[in-house]
């Protein structure tokens, strides 16, 4: 591959402090590396991006891609794909459709072409890892990887019962191998096993899961622990307990609290900021300001937004209990499914209506915790997609975040209560360029612990975004000049120039091998599928894998 | 002068043809109509290559055939007319706003699938869904008129929300399912399992039905606004009993199991009460 030179452009690149600084930009061999010395050092193609914005490939740490829930949403939403737009078979790309929840052709193609190169799925459970793999190949363009859920597998809550710290540790290790995953996923832990298993979901840290005899409150703490014991590039990512409930607000800050200094990312973090009381809407309230200080206080902490968006989506969880109370709530169709002794999901139509003094308010609880956490660092960009809205709804929330004269105008459109029930009309805070680097490059891709990308330094992934400078926000973001997978590039003006397959990320554990047999008598006795057969094998990986280091403290 | 479309060749495969509609054609030039493009399977061809086209720029439509395998037609159609001569293929007016369908011969599927507005009158019989929502959508119908001359098949009214669906003959099984407002009304009855999961909306039967246990026999009644409804009715020429010397409707409400509001009324003539 020869030297590609990308010439004059602002470059915004927090994680090696360069704030708008003109400078070029040398790719070789999928890797940014330093300029070639010499004055006769001659690029094989120049990209002139002079007046252009230069950023690194955007990362996406939380969506809902691939997978069984996916798949079974788009199979429930047969409506949702024929309103919506289609993706036109081209001479290089396959044809698609969108919608709230994308085909996977679709999905590479709409993500790259917004300058986005890498994404996470969010949920997947092991039992269903080779579905999710089988989708991810389809995937094209984006490096992607999933996080696996933990929180209610019957194994994971039989060692906490029994205090069998090593064997958890172990399996933990064994279950990411097995299944190419990447990070230790919580969705209400507890709560859906009991749902589950007949009883009422969990409301508390302390309630009890029957059978298992262990609390939400052990389940995140142990799993925290452990995550740090491997040493994952990502630490726990937890859908806290009572996702949506109003009144949720403290179930979320005794989480942060019971983590009492270990790592953590809390995720969709605007579902679980809710003030009032479960059985009385008219209370419903903001609760960020103290949350939002809690995580100012805490740099052990994480968090990424779960922002709302006004318009029909697709709510879709691993939180079974919470898909049957939404559709409860809204009177919508509803499905759910349960992955054996390892999960469950949930999925429901929903449209967030401007008008709806909820729906506004979900929407301004989201913006302001973009705006009240003071270390954009700390935070990551997200819809949660698709519950919050689309992916592609992005631009929207960078214009949000960037204009607060626009930001403004929207408020006035709400239900004057929401102006009373939260402090976003106060907050003038604006992002600056650097800082939307931040929250949608630089701090996802440290937050996942990964070194080789979300910034331009030499060594780094050549993935990078190439946006052409506006006011308008919405337009820049929308439609990048140029987009550079793995030094190829892949996007010219919202165009797919070619069609690339990105790597898998995974994580690279490392598991005691005396533990196995335990597992292995565990799989024979309750599981529907063999052992021997359980484990991804690399066929379903074909465009490779990166095994990203664990560092065991 | 309505333009006329006179089927030269059959399909071989179903025919996608939502150009066959007066919001289309109605600026077009004869030449400009035949070179529309249809849908033969994956293949785009120009609807002159199935259709003798006389006439242009109207809103006014004649077609004649076998267009059991023309699919689409009127869909969309906000203004105008449609009429056809011979039997007619699936979702024949669907989402339509508003304009007139005349049929004389049989109709499909999902004959005002989704239509919001105008009118629908098949002189043969009907195949299933008719006035239905598509699969997934949350409401079907939700305004017009569709009268069925003869009988229809599975799932009459499927999600309406609106509007009056006329059946002469009779219908088969899931007559208004999942109904949630509007009418049915069913000249010569329906088969098993009529206004399941209903959530409001009325089905009026003058035959004897046979009921899912989830109705309430609510008493005998002659609601005034059945007189209402059958004075507007003469004028499509159907004639809807109310008179007390005549008889009575046994009132059910249901489906239970979903709502008490949707209502069930079967006609019981004087002589057999």
């Amino acid at each position: 591959m020869g030297l590609l030179k990308i010439a004059g452009g602002t470059v915004y690149d927090p994680a090696n402090g360069i704030d708008g600084v003109i400078q070029d930009i040398w790719v070789q061999d999928g890797k940014i590396v330093a300029a070639p010395a010499g004055m006769d050092a001659r690029p094989d193609r120049v990209l002139d991006a002079a007046g252009l914005v230069v950023m690194p490939g955007g990362v996406d740490m939380h969506a809902h891609i691939a997978g069984p829930k996916v798949n079974l949403a788009r199979k429930m939403r047969p409506e949702d794909k024929r309103t919506g737009a289609v993706v036109r078979r081209t001479p290089i790309t396959r044809s698609g459709t969108i919608g709230s929840v994308p085909s996977t052709f679709a999905t590479g193609y709409l993500y790259a072409g917004m300058g986005y190169t890498t994404v996470f799925d969010a949920a997947i459970p092991p039992l269903a890892a080779r579905h999710a793999h089988e989708e991810l190949a389809d995937t094209p363009i984006i490096d992607k990887g999933f996080f696996l859920l933990f929180g209610n597998n019957h194994y994971v809550l039989n060692q906490i019962a029994a205090n069998e710290p090593e064997r958890l540790r172990a399996f933990v290790a064994w279950l990411l191998h097995a299944a190419k995953g990447y990070a230790v996923k919580l969705v209400n832990p507890g709560g859906v096993e009991a749902w589950k298993g007949g009883a009422d979901n969990i409301h508390s840290l302390d309630g009890t899961v029957e059978n298992f005899g262990v609390t939400p409150r052990q389940i995140i703490t142990s799993l925290a622990q452990t995550a740090a014991d491997l040493g994952l590039p990502h630490p726990v990512h937890i859908h806290c307990n009572n996702l949506g409930l109003p009144g949720n607000w403290n179930t979320t800050l005794a989480t942060m609290q019971a983590l009492e200094g270990r790592r953590a990312h809390l995720t969709h973090i605007q579902f679980h900021s809710y003030g009032g009381q479960a059985d009385d809407q008219g209370q419903f309230s903001s609760r960020v300001t103290e949350l939002a200080e809690c995580v100012n206080a805490h740099p052990n902490l994480t968090v990424d937004v779960g922002q709302v968006l006004f318009g029909e989506t697709t709510s879709m969880t691993g939180d079974g209990p919470l898909g049957y109370y939404l559709h409860k709530v809204t009177g919508r169709k509803w499905a759910n499914g349960d992955t054996e002794m390892e999960a469950g999901c949930g999925i429901v139509p929903i449209t967030y209506h401007e008008k709806s003094f909820v729906h506004a308010l979900q929407w301004a609880i989201g913006l302001e915790w973009y705006l009240l956490v003071n270390d954009p660092w700390q935070i990551a960009m997200s819809t949660d997609h698709p519950n919050g809205g689309s992916f592609l709804a992005y631009p929207q929330i960078v214009q949000l975040l960037m204009d607060r004269t626009y930001r403004q105008e929207v408020l006035k459109r709400v239900p004057p209560r929401v102006l009373e029930r939260s402090v976003l009309q106060d907050l003038d805070r604006e992002y600056s360029l650097y800082e939307i680097a931040i929250i949608t490059r630089a701090a996802p891709a440290r937050m996942l612990g990964l070194a080789h990308k979300g910034h331009l330094g030499v060594g780094a992934d050549a993935d990078i975004a190439v946006y052409t400078h506006s006011a308008d926000k919405l337009a820049m973001f929308q439609l990048p000049r140029w987009v550079l997978k793995a030094g190829e590039v892949v996007v010219e003006q919202g165009e797919i120039r070619q069609e690339t397959f990105g790597s898998t990320l995974r994580a690279d554990t490392h598991y005691d091998e005396s533990a196995i047999p335990n597992i292995r008598q565990w799989f024979e006795e309750f599981y529907t599928i063999q052992f021997n057969n359980y484990a991804v094998d690399d066929h379903y990986t074909p465009t490779g894998t990166t095994a990203v280091p664990c560092r065991p403290a | 002068m309505p333009i006329e479309f006179r089927l030269k060749r059959q399909p071989t495969v179903p025919l996608e043809a939502e150009v066959l509609t007066p919001d289309i054609v109605c600026r077009l030039t004869n030449a400009e109509i035949r070179s529309l493009t249809v849908y033969h399977g994956k293949r785009q061809l120009p609807l002159g290559e199935f259709f003798e086209i006389e006439g242009e720029k109207s809103d006014d439509l004649i077609l004649h055939g076998a267009l059991n395998k023309i699919r689409w037609v009127g869909r969309a159609m906000s203004k105008g007319s449609i009429t056809i001569h011979g039997d007619v293929g699936m979702h024949l007016g669907s989402y339509m706003t508003g304009g007139r369908i005349d049929v004389h011969g049989n109709a499909s599927d999902w004959i005002g699938g989704e239509m919001k507005k105008g009118f629908i009158h098949v002189h043969g019989n009907a195949g299933g869904q008719v006035g239905a929502a598509y699969r997934g959508s949350m409401a079907g119908m939700k305004d017009g008129i569709i009268i069925i001359d003869g009988s229809a098949g599975l799932e009459v009214g499927m999600r309406m929300r609106r509007g009056t669906i006329i059946l002469g003959g009779p219908a088969r099984d899931f007559t208004g399912l999942q109904m949630k407002g509007g009418t049915i009304i069913l000249m010569a009855g329906a088969e098993i399992r009529t206004g399941a999961w209903m959530n409001r909306g009325t089905i009026i039967s003058l035959k004897p039905l046979l009921l899912m246990p989830t109705f309430v026999f609510n008493g005998c009644q002659n609601p005034v606004f059945v007189n209402v409804y059958a004075r507007h009715l003469q004028q499509f020429g159907i004639r809807l009993p109310f008179a007390k010397k005549e008889g009575a409707y046994h009132h059910y409400r249901g489906d239970v199991a979903v709502s008490h509001k949707g209502e069930i009324l079967i006609w019981q003539p004087t002589s057999q009460t």
